[in-house]
């Protein structure tokens, strides 16, 4: 376990990657960003579709459709908005400490285990 | 003293010394702990705190009235105090933890400039204030109800509690007496919820169950006149009930009390993480309560269907005598209900009556109904708390110490957020005995306030380099101006006149589009001016990754 970058204390990441390789590091966090942001905007257009498609904008077409004694617009709108929103920070979470772990960039303690 | 009352006494005593002995386990020495609680809370634990301090009196109260009353429509409530969180996850709450300080206004002032701070720090106290008067008077009004004491003992009672753990123990002594709150507050709320589910339908889990009587609670509505249940926009146009979600959501994710829980938890990762349990803690709730709405109506109209006044079932009568249900003069049967006291109709209901009596329309036991006391102020009481210390470090780190005090020594620093917090709490005692005539209103202030300066700003500065402090003090100050003008002139306050709504839109929902001002107004003003400097495009460029240093990828 070694740092590619000798950072000052205080602990920031150095400006454009520390010492002379300024150029070459910047291409990691270009794709960490990059792929930080996908995975932003997938979810927060099934985070719309679901509340504001399902639950207001298309609720009475939907609401033809009955399931369990609950008219689907309905359902979604007082139930099913909810748990995607639980849904959607799940896997946030998860794909985003993969993410960490794959640059680099996951918090760890001294001896390496998660902090 | 009945018996509901010995057992309300008993719950709300037991659960107020529980929150005095976590306040002394957690008293601070440091501002470090009395404003970010050390910044050492395990996620799950501060997911639940953050439930706490977002589920206000109004949610364990009265929403599961007003979504009986609304019908399909109360999905603005669902939605919008929910959806919230998942732009708080995403887009500020990581990033905001990541730079790390201790308030929201420092935040924008590292990021812009002081004056965006002082700016910020002053609609962080107003939006705070409008809120916590609610929760003091909710407070009241349950010790009122449940234990037969003046609404202002009971707001000085439980203001008491909140000063000695919110002034002994600052952020630290909130958060752990929030866990605990939760803790009661959820217990309180689905034990009554889940009895109801299984005498009416069989099947304890509401959420589900609630689906059964759907058609039942139709038809029976359809008797007394009332819309369709589960049919959308019969509260409020479709335009409205979008931009009322849209308001609630961004509002949630730009209130400075919610924002600052996040800043308490290990890492950044844990900031994630605590966004997840919150939501899941709060779903808890918020999942069941269109449930407890659904089959608390359909209880209470086949109830009151048709019967003469004086065979009325009996909890009817029970709480008849707190004022809260009332019967229309020189009426013989009921025939029509609403929650509207103005409508006329022959039974009167408030909204808070469905979420109180649940336990006894159940034919739950007198201790069930005590502890939906104590649930009732455990809501109350975290929400006030949370809100307070937003008020405390606004004034005292943001304000005191940066123009009147520059040189302050850690204790004098500690010392002054403790006299803050005492006289915000003090202040808000007064404003919760004397609630100002306007405070129903003024509640969608801050909701809206919230949204179209708090939340724009900061996903811009987290999100856009180029965004510079010229930018964001235009769209704040116009987001604020739009917003404001907009409920001003559609609302009674201030002794103003309230004016029709322009295309559907309510002033709940004006806050989607003062964001959107917010937005273009920083964007243009931004570009026009100079971007920037380079500190401060590298401190936006630090807070996007969690590790202060980079690591190989040896082992993986």
């Amino acid at each position: 376990m070694t740092d590619t970058n000798e950072s000052p204390p205080g602990g920031a990441p150095p400006p454009g990657g520390g010492g002379g390789a300024a150029l070459p590091d910047n291409g990691w966090r270009k794709e960490y960003w990059k792929k930080n942001l996908r995975l932003m905007v997938v979810l927060l257009v099934v985070w719309f579709v679901v509340s504001f498609g399902a639950g207001i904008l298309f609720v009475e077409q939907l609401n033809e459709i009955v399931i369990g004694g609950f008219p689907l617009g309905f359902w979604f709108a007082q139930q099913g908005s909810i748990y995607t929103f639980i849904l959607l920070i799940l896997i946030y979470a998860l794909r985003m400490d993969k993410l960490d772990d794959h640059y680099g960039v996951s918090e760890r303690n001294d001896d390496g285990s998660r902090s | 003293m009945s018996d509901i009352q010995t057992w309300a006494l008993i719950f709300v005593a037991a659960s107020f010394a529980l929150y005095i002995g976590i306040a002394w386990r957690s008293r601070v020495k440091e501002t470090k702990g009395f404003f970010v609680a050390e910044q050492n809370i395990p996620a799950v634990a501060n997911g639940a705190a953050v439930a706490a301090d977002w589920m206000s009196a109004a949610s364990f109260i009265s929403m599961a009235g007003l979504i009986a009353f609304l019908g399909s429509d109360g999905s603005i409530y669902l939605m919008g105090w929910t959806g919230g969180f998942v732009l708080l996850a995403l887009l500020l709450a990581p990033y905001l933890r990541k730079w790390g300080k201790f308030t929201v206004p420092e935040f924008v002032g590292d990021r812009f400039s002081e004056t965006v701070r002082s700016v910020a720090a002053v609609v962080a106290i107003i939006v705070s204030f409008t809120y916590v008067v609610g929760q003091m008077a909710g407070g009241g009004i349950v010790f009122s109800r449940f234990l037969g004491v003046e609404q202002a003992a009971g707001v000085a009672i439980a203001a008491a509690v909140i000063f000695a753990y919110a002034v002994f123990g600052g952020m630290k002594g909130i958060t752990w007496t929030q866990v605990a709150q939760y803790t009661v507050l959820i217990v309180a709320y689905l034990i009554p919820a889940w009895a109801v589910a299984h005498t009416m339908t069989g099947f304890p889990v509401p959420q589900i169950s609630f689906g059964e009587i759907l058609a039942e609670l139709n038809r029976i509505g359809a008797e007394f006149g009332l819309p369709v249940y589960t049919e959308a926009f019969t509260a409020r146009p479709q335009i409205d009930v979008f931009l009322v979600t849209l308001s609630l959501m961004i509002g949630t994710a730009g209130l400075p009390h919610v924002i600052i829980r996040f800043y308490t938890t290990k890492t950044v990762r844990g900031a994630r993480y605590s966004a997840l349990w919150a939501l899941v803690f709060i779903g808890l709730l918020y999942t069941t309560a269109p449930a407890v709405g659904a089959f608390t109506k359909l209880n209470l109209l086949s109830g009151v269907q048709g019967a003469a006044v004086d065979a009325l079932p009996s909890w009817v009568q029970n709480w008849m005598a707190t004022g809260l249900v009332t019967v229309g003069d020189g009426v013989d049967t009921i025939g029509t209900v609403s929650n509207d006291p103005t409508s006329g109709a022959d039974l009167i209901i408030n909204n808070d009556i469905l979420v109180l009596a649940s336990p006894e329309i159940a034919g739950l036991p007198a201790p069930i109904v005590g502890l939906v006391a104590a649930g009732g102020l455990a809501a109350a009481m975290s929400t006030a708390a949370g809100l307070l210390l937003v008020i405390s470090s606004s004034a005292s780190h943001d304000l005191y110490f940066r123009y009147l005090d520059k040189n302050a020594s850690e204790s004098r620093r500690l010392l002054v957020s403790r006299i803050a917090m005492g006289v915000a709490v003090l202040v808000s005692i007064y404003f919760g005995i004397n609630p100002p005539a306007f405070v129903a209103q003024v509640v969608a202030f801050a909701f809206g306030l919230a949204a179209s300066t708090f939340f724009p700003i900061l996903l811009l500065g987290i999100f856009w380099k180029r965004t510079n402090a010229a930018g964001a003090v235009s769209g704040m100050l116009a987001g604020l101006a739009f917003t404001s003008t907009y409920m001003i002139y559609t609302l009674e306050v201030f002794g103003t006149q309230a004016n029709d709504h322009i295309l559907g839109v309510s002033p709940e929902g004006i806050g989607a589009i003062g964001a959107v001002v917010n937005l273009v107004v920083t964007v243009i003003v931004s570009l026009a001016t100079k971007p920037p400097s380079h500190e401060i495009q590298e401190m936006v460029e630090n807070i996007r990754y969690p590790a202060t240093t980079r690591r190989t990828e040896t082992a993986a």
